[in-house]
């Protein structure tokens, strides 16, 4: 069920394929949590998956990421096989992700928290940390430097030397974008990054991952349960049920599919545009 | 370190990053490093300068203790152990093939890494309780090894008997002496650990103690790092183990026996988790304790027992209170010495308009 072309929602050309999920299946003990589900993503395109709650979204999050091993099936980034590698390796090749619910260092201030999403791009070791002369002192200057761009851009600026234990809920979620975004990925998996949020939170975060896929080019696989905003900002729309794949494509065609309409939209057409 | 921070504005980035960014906290640790360098050692009498020695060897091992429980949030009561290793390391070097200080410090060290890279493997599958047990076993392991092993441990009572470190061909013999040895360092493990925590290895640590989930997903490799921490904590500790060794001049394992590794867990939990600031005061009180428990028994006591049990009194004493402090400071003030300290700075940080 792969797509051989994708079009984008905004008529782009056909976008290369930066991660190409193919056949994946994932049981834990007799419930099957994901069942041969294969998913293109196009590179620099926001892709959503959306499906009822137990439909397998976070599943597939978890062995993109490397969390969960597929039981059977491959996942490619750019055509090297990542299915059976670790979670840090997989960040290191520059997928980057977030959490439903929230995974900060809650012992670390924001600065920290971002600093950490540098650690892959940063090389001292035990004695040049140790010792903190120049090298590694130039070193965590430079990369204080991109995570202070990072702080400007998601306008954390007075938070960042807080403990994030200390802050609000919706700034933690854009505190754990940031520390995505310090991983300068290639692809941003972000899971529920509106869940809890109120209307204007909403509207930020959709603000800011557009602005994360536009003017930084990162692919962005999006979970989400608001249906305005995936259909508002999605290129792509993938939709799980119970584990399976029961449609795609653009935001326009899964709102007629009448599939996706009675899995999970509801009976009425009406509905689907809510 | 009173200090107000209005007024200092600080330009770059570097300079926000400083260890002691304020000008104030910067002189107020010059003139700390003056006393003890220059004003101490002139003005007080050896016995206190034996005390502040015990509390340097002892601060290197609970800095040691606190960056694994502390800061990577993994647990181990094998630490006396790993001295033990440390000190027999460097006991051999030094009388088998009579080698310097300079020599069989970092041998010691790197020996008790290795060991507690080992005994630490567990910690990559198990957890808090499991893994105390696990290390614990490691430290009975230990401990009856250097027992029962003649060719490790030197054969009578199991202990070996070292010559005084010596700098530039003078043997360091009086504590006066032995003072700046110790001073160095100590100071050496507080500069090496502050460092350490503020950079790439320690937010590292810290995330796997925080988050062991999202630290894989930025890219920490959580085996690594847990490993890496039991290696450098291990690192210390046999330092500490070859500082006790050459000033007490003897390696013996009944020196680092499991209630070591309890009073160095008792030291990072009074002083405070994850805090340098907070394990030199544990070191200091824990120290101190048993000193200032006898004097008061030796004082006091004679009027409630009789003098040929004082020191068996002051023995359980220090036991009793020991305990009592350590559940007061669970309950009270679990982040220890270090949040009291920082709760009177943070009172008259805006004193006299605390509002």
């Amino acid at each position: 069920m792969t797509e051989a072309s994708v079009s984008s929602a905004r008529g782009a050309p056909a976008a290369k394929i930066v991660l190409d999920i193919a056949d994946v299946s994932k049981k834990f003990g007799g419930v099957t949590a994901v069942e041969n589900v294969a998913m293109t993503v196009p590179e620099g395109r926001i892709l959503s998956v959306i499906g009822p709650n137990g439909a397998g979204k976070t599943s597939l999050l978890n062995m993109i990421s490397g969390f969960y091993k597929p039981d059977t099936g491959s996942i490619r980034l750019r055509g090297d096989d990542i299915t059976s590698k670790r979670p840090s390796e997989i960040a290191a090749l520059g997928i980057a992700r977030t959490f439903q619910n929230i995974a900060l260092f809650s012992g670390l201030t924001v600065l920290d928290n971002l600093m950490l999403g540098r650690h892959v791009h940063m090389k001292s070791g035990v004695l040049a940390s140790a010792l903190y002369w120049g090298w590694a002192r130039k070193e965590e200057i430079a990369h204080r430097q991109r995570c202070e761009e990072i702080i400007e851009f998601l306008k954390l600026q007075d938070l960042r030397k807080q403990q994030t234990a200390a802050l609000a809920y919706g700034l933690r979620k854009r505190v754990e974008l940031g520390r995505a975004l310090a991983l300068e990925p290639k692809i941003l998996l972000l899971d529920e990054p509106m869940g809890g949020m109120n209307q204007e939170e909403k509207e930020d975060m959709a603000r800011f991952i557009l602005d994360v896929n536009q003017e930084r080019g990162v692919t962005v696989v999006l979970i989400e349960h608001d249906m305005g905003v995936v259909m508002d900002i999605s290129d792509q729309v993938v939709v799980l049920d119970r584990g399976r794949r029961i449609g795609g494509g653009t935001p326009d065609e899964v709102q007629r599919d009448p599939r996706v309409i009675q899995a999970y939209l509801g009976t009425s057409k009406g509905a689907a545009a809510a | 370190m009173f200090h107000r921070e209005s007024g200092v504005f600080k330009t770059s980035y570097g300079a926000d990053m400083a260890l002691y960014p304020l000008p104030v906290a910067r002189w107020t640790v010059v003139v700390l490093l003056a006393i003890f360098a220059i004003v101490l050692p002139l003005f007080v009498h050896s016995y206190y300068l034996s005390i502040l020695n015990l509390i340097f060897i002892a601060i290197v091992g609970a800095l040691g203790l606190n960056i694994l429980v502390g800061y990577t949030g993994q647990i181990s009561i094998g630490h006396g152990a790993f001295m033990s290793v440390g000190a027999y390391t460097a006991a051999n070097l030094a009388v088998k093939l009579d080698l310097p200080f300079w020599l069989t410090l970092p041998a010691g060290g790197l020996m008790a890494a290795l060991i507690g890279v080992i005994v630490g493997m567990p910690s990559l599958r198990i957890k808090g309780l499991y893994l105390a047990i696990a290390t614990l076993a490691g430290q009975l392991i230990i401990e009856w090894t250097f027992n029962r092993v003649p060719a490790i441990s030197g054969g009578a009572q199991a202990s070996i008997e070292v010559p005084r470190p010596s700098l530039f061909g003078v043997a360091l013999n009086t504590q006066g002496e032995l003072y700046f040895f110790l001073l160095f360092f100590a100071v050496l493990a507080i500069v090496a650990t502050l460092n350490l925590m503020r950079s790439r290895i320690g937010r590292a640590f810290v995330a796997v103690r925080d988050q062991d989930i999202a630290a894989e997903i930025i890219g920490i490799n959580i085996y690594r790092y847990k490993l890496m921490a039991f290696a450098i904590s291990s690192f210390y500790a046999g330092v500490c183990g070859v500082l006790y060794t050459y000033y007490f001049g003897i390696a013996n394992y009944e020196q680092f026996q499991l209630v070591v590794s309890i009073d160095y867990l008792a030291m990072i939990i009074i002083g405070g988790l994850g805090s340098v600031l907070g394990t030199i005061l544990g070191a200091i009180f824990v120290t101190l304790l048993p000193i200032a428990i006898r004097l008061l028994v030796e004082s006091v006591g004679v009027y409630f027992f009789d003098a040929g049990e004082l020191s068996s009194v002051a023995a359980s004493l220090r036991l009793i209170i020991f305990g009592g402090l350590i559940i007061f400071f669970l309950v009270v003030e679990p982040e220890g010495l270090n949040r009291l300290w920082r709760n009177i700075r943070n009172y008259f940080r805006v004193w006299p308009f605390s509002y």
